[in-house]
C-alpha cells in the first residue's frame, strides 16, 4: 500500500532534478535530455492521479505526452545538428548573436 | 510449491535452449553455407564435424582479451553484456507450448513459457528494440572508425526497419484482439475447412514477408549486415573486440535471430498447433518451426548479395513502410467489415 | 510489502539515475543513463497498473528516442562539454551562480512539497479505490479513440509538422 503522495513526491523531485539540469549544464544535448526528465516526472504524476481516480484518462494523456516529446526532440536535435554546422560547439552560450 | 519449481524449471529450460540454439546455429550456418558453396564443411571436430562448435567455444576462451588503449573502458566492457542480455530477455514473453500438467503431477496447469505478459507483443518488440545500445555502445567505445561507421549504420537501419516491424505486428494484433501471445497462438487452433490450419499467416501474408524481412534487418544478418560488412567495415561495431566478449556478441546474433523465428512462429505460424501431434506434445511442432525458420536465415545469407547502404534505407521507407501501412489499413477494413 | 519494496528501489533509482544524467559532462554517460532512467521509471508504471504506459515508455523514449539523441551525439563526436573564450565573460559563469541555480532548484522542490501537502486524501493508497483492471489496452483503445479523437488527430498533424521541420531544418545545409 504506498500512499499517492509518495508518487508524487517522487515524480516532484523528478521534475526539480530536471529543471535543474536545464539551468546547470552548458551543452545542448543535455538540456534537452533534462527536459525530458522533466516530462517524465510529469508523466509519473499523470498516471499515479489516473490509478489513484481508476480511470485511464491519465495514462492517454500520457501517451499524448510522449508523442510531443518525441516531435521535440527531433525538431531540437536537427535544430542542435543545425547549430553545431554554424559554430562547431554545443555551448548555448555561443549563440548570443541574433543573425549570422 | 510444485508449480513454482516447474516454473523454475521451465525458465532454465527456455535459458539452455537458448544457449543450445548459439552453439548449433554456428555449426548449422557454417555446414549450409559449405554445402551452397560445394565445401564440405567443418568435418574434422566429431562425426560431420558436430563438435566444431565446443571447439571455437575453447578456442576463443584460450584467446587474449584485449581492449584499445584509447577505448572507454566502461562502456567497452558494458556493450557486450547489454546485447546479451537484451537478447536473453526478448524471448521471455514467447510462449513455447500449451498449458501443461505434467501429466497431472501439478494441481494447476503452467504454460510453457517464461513470463505471461498481458502486452507480451509489446514487450518483445520493446526489449528486442534495447538490443540496439549493445551495437551503438560497442561502436562507439571502441574508438575506432570502422566501429564507429557500423554503429552508425545499424542505429540508423534498425530504427528504420523497426516502424515496418511494429507495423506488422500491429495487424497480428487486429486480427487476434489481443496483445498476449498466449492468446495469440489459442487464436490460430483448428483448421478451416478442416485441411487449412487457421494460421494467421494466410490471413496476414504481406504482414508475414513483411515481419521476415524487417526480422532478418533487425537482427542484423545477410543480405542487412551493414553494421559488420566484412568487406567495407573489417568487421564492423566489433572490430576491437576479441575472446569471450568477441563471442559473447556472436551468441546474441544467433539467440536474437532464433527470437524472432519463434515470433514469427508464434504470430503467423500457428506457435505449437499443428497436425498429427496432440497439444500436450506442441512444443515439438513449435521447435519444428523455429528449425526451419532459422535454417531460412541462414539459407537467404548464403544465398543473397549484400545490398548497397542507401538501397537499404529506401526500401525501408519507400517500399517496406508504405507497404506496411497499406496492410495495416487493409487488415483493419477486413476486420471491421467481418466484425460488423 | 514486495510492492513496497519495489516503488523504493525504483524510485530511488530513477532519482539517482536522473541525478547523474545532469551531474555528467560527456553527454554519451547522460543519454545512457537516462536510458537506465526511464527503464525505472517503466518499473513504476507497472506497479501503478500500467503495463501498456510502461512498455510504450521503452519502446518510445528508450527505445526510438534515446537512440536519435545517441545518434546524434556519435554524429557531432564532441565528447564533453567545452569551455569556449566566450564562456568566460558570461554573467552565468560568475561563481557561486551555479550554486545559485542549485538553491533554486532545491527551492523548487520544497515549493512544490509545500503545495503537496496541502492537498487532500494524500494518504490513500494509491490503488485504494479500484482494482488495476479498467485499465487494460483494450480500455484504452477504446478512451483514446472515442473521447479524445480530436487530440489524438492533432497530434498526428504535430507529428508531420515536426517531420517536416527536422528534415528542414537538417538538411538546410546542402540545399543553399
Amino acid at each position: 500500500m504506498i500512499p499517492l503522495g509518495h508518487y508524487l513526491i517522487v515524480s516532484a523531485v523528478l521534475f526539480a532534478v530536471g529543471s535543474a539540469g536545464v539551468f546547470m549544464r552548458r551543452n545542448l544535448i543535455t538540456i534537452l535530455l533534462s527536459i525530458e526528465i522533466m516530462l517524465n516526472a510529469v508523466n509519473l504524476a499523470f498516471v499515479a492521479f489516473g490509478r489513484h481516480a481508476g480511470i485511464v484518462d491519465g495514462q492517454i494523456i500520457v501517451a499524448f505526452v510522449m508523442t510531443v516529446a518525441a516531435a521535440e526532440a527531433a525538431v531540437g536535435l536537427a535544430i542542435v545538428v543545425a547549430l553545431f554546422r554554424h559554430r562547431e560547439s554545443l555551448n548555448p552560450d555561443a549563440f548570443t548573436s541574433l543573425k549570422w | 510449491m510444485l508449480v513454482v519449481i516447474a516454473q523454475i524449471v521451465i525458465i532454465l529450460i527456455a535459458f539452455v535452449m537458448l544457449l543450445n540454439v548459439a552453439a548449433i546455429m554456428v555449426w548449422v550456418e557454417r555446414k549450409v553455407c559449405a554445402l551452397i558453396q560445394q565445401r564440405d564443411g567443418p568435418n574434422r571436430v566429431g562425426p560431420y564435424g558436430l563438435l566444431q562448435p565446443l571447439a571455437d567455444i575453447i578456442k576463443l576462451i584460450m584467446k587474449e582479451e584485449l581492449r584499445p588503449k584509447s577505448a572507454d573502458a566502461i562502456l567497452f566492457t558494458l556493450a557486450p553484456i547489454i546485447s546479451a542480455v537484451a537478447a536473453f530477455a526478448a524471448f521471455a514473453p514467447v510462449p513455447f507450448g500449451a498449458q501443461t500438467t505434467l501429466f497431472g503431477l501439478l494441481d494447476r496447469p503452467v504454460g510453457l513459457q517464461v513470463a505471461d505478459v498481458n502486452v507480451g507483443m509489446l514487450l518483445v518488440f520493446a526489449i528486442a528494440s534495447m538490443g540496439v545500445y549493445g551495437i551503438v555502445l560497442a561502436g562507439w567505445a571502441s574508438n575506432n572508425k570502422y566501429s564507429l561507421l557500423g554503429a552508425l549504420r545499424s542505429s540508423a537501419q534498425m530504427i528504420s526497419y523497426e516502424l515496418s516491424y511494429g507495423t506488422a505486428l500491429a495487424g497480428v494484433v487486429l486480427i487476434a484482439g489481443s496483445l498476449s501471445l498466449r492468446e495469440v497462438v489459442d487464436g490460430q487452433a483448428g483448421a478451416w475447412f478442416g485441411v487449412l490450419p487457421k494460421w494467421y499467416l494466410f490471413l496476414q501474408p504481406v504482414g508475414f514477408v513483411i515481419f521476415m524481412i524487417a526480422g532478418i534487418a533487425e537482427t542484423n544478418r545477410a543480405p542487412f549486415d551493414f553494421p559488420e560488412a566484412e568487406q567495407e567495415l573489417v568487421a564492423g561495431y566489433f572490430t576491437e573486440y576479441s575472446s569471450m566478449r568477441f563471442a559473447i556478441f556472436y551468441m546474441a546474433e544467433y539467440i536474437n535471430m532464433a527470437t524472432v523465428s519463434a515470433m514469427a512462429t508464434t504470430l503467423f505460424l500457428g506457435g505449437w498447433h499443428g497436425p498429427f501431434i496432440p497439444a500436450e506434445y506442441g512444443w515439438i511442432w513449435f521447435l519444428i518451426k523455429v528449425s526451419f525458420l532459422l535454417f531460412f536465415y541462414v539459407w537467404v545469407r548464403w544465398t543473397l548479395p549484400r545490398y548497397r547502404y542507401d538501397q537499404l534505407m529506401q526500401f525501408g521507407w519507400k517500399w517496406l513502410l508504405p507497404l506496411s501501412v497499406i496492410n495495416l489499413l487493409v487488415t483493419a477494413a477486413g476486420v471491421l467489415y467481418i466484425n460488423g | 510489502m514486495g510492492e513496497t519494496l519495489l516503488f523504493y528501489v525504483f524510485s530511488a533509482a530513477a532519482i539517482g539515475t536522473s541525478a547523474m544524467v545532469i551531474g555528467q559532462r560527456n553527454p554519451m554517460y547522460s543519454v545512457l543513463l537516462l536510458v537506465a532512467s526511464f527503464g525505472m521509471m517503466s518499473g513504476l508504471y507497472v506497479l501503478l497498473d500500467a503495463p501498456f504506459i510502461a512498455v510504450t515508455q521503452i519502446v518510445v523514449y528508450a527505445g526510438a528516442l534515446m537512440v536519435l539523441f545517441l545518434f546524434v551525439v556519435m554524429l557531432l563526436n564532441r565528447p564533453s562539454e567545452d569551455d569556449g573564450d566566450w564562456d568566460v565573460a558570461h554573467p552565468l559563469k560568475r561563481p557561486g551562480m551555479a550554486r545559485f541555480g542549485a538553491g533554486l532548484a532545491t527551492l523548487l522542490v520544497v515549493q512544490l512539497a509545500w503545495a503537496l501537502i496541502r492537498t487532500t486524501r494524500l494518504q490513500d493508497a494509491v490503488n485504494g479505490t479500484s482494482d488495476g483492471s479498467s485499465a487494460s489496452v483494450r480500455t484504452i483503445g477504446r478512451v483514446l479513440f472515442q473521447d479524445y479523437t480530436f487530440a489524438f488527430e492533432a497530434t498526428s498533424v504535430l507529428i508531420l509538422v515536426a517531420l517536416v521541420g527536422g528534415v528542414y531544418l537538417a538538411n538546410r545545409e546542402e540545399s543553399r
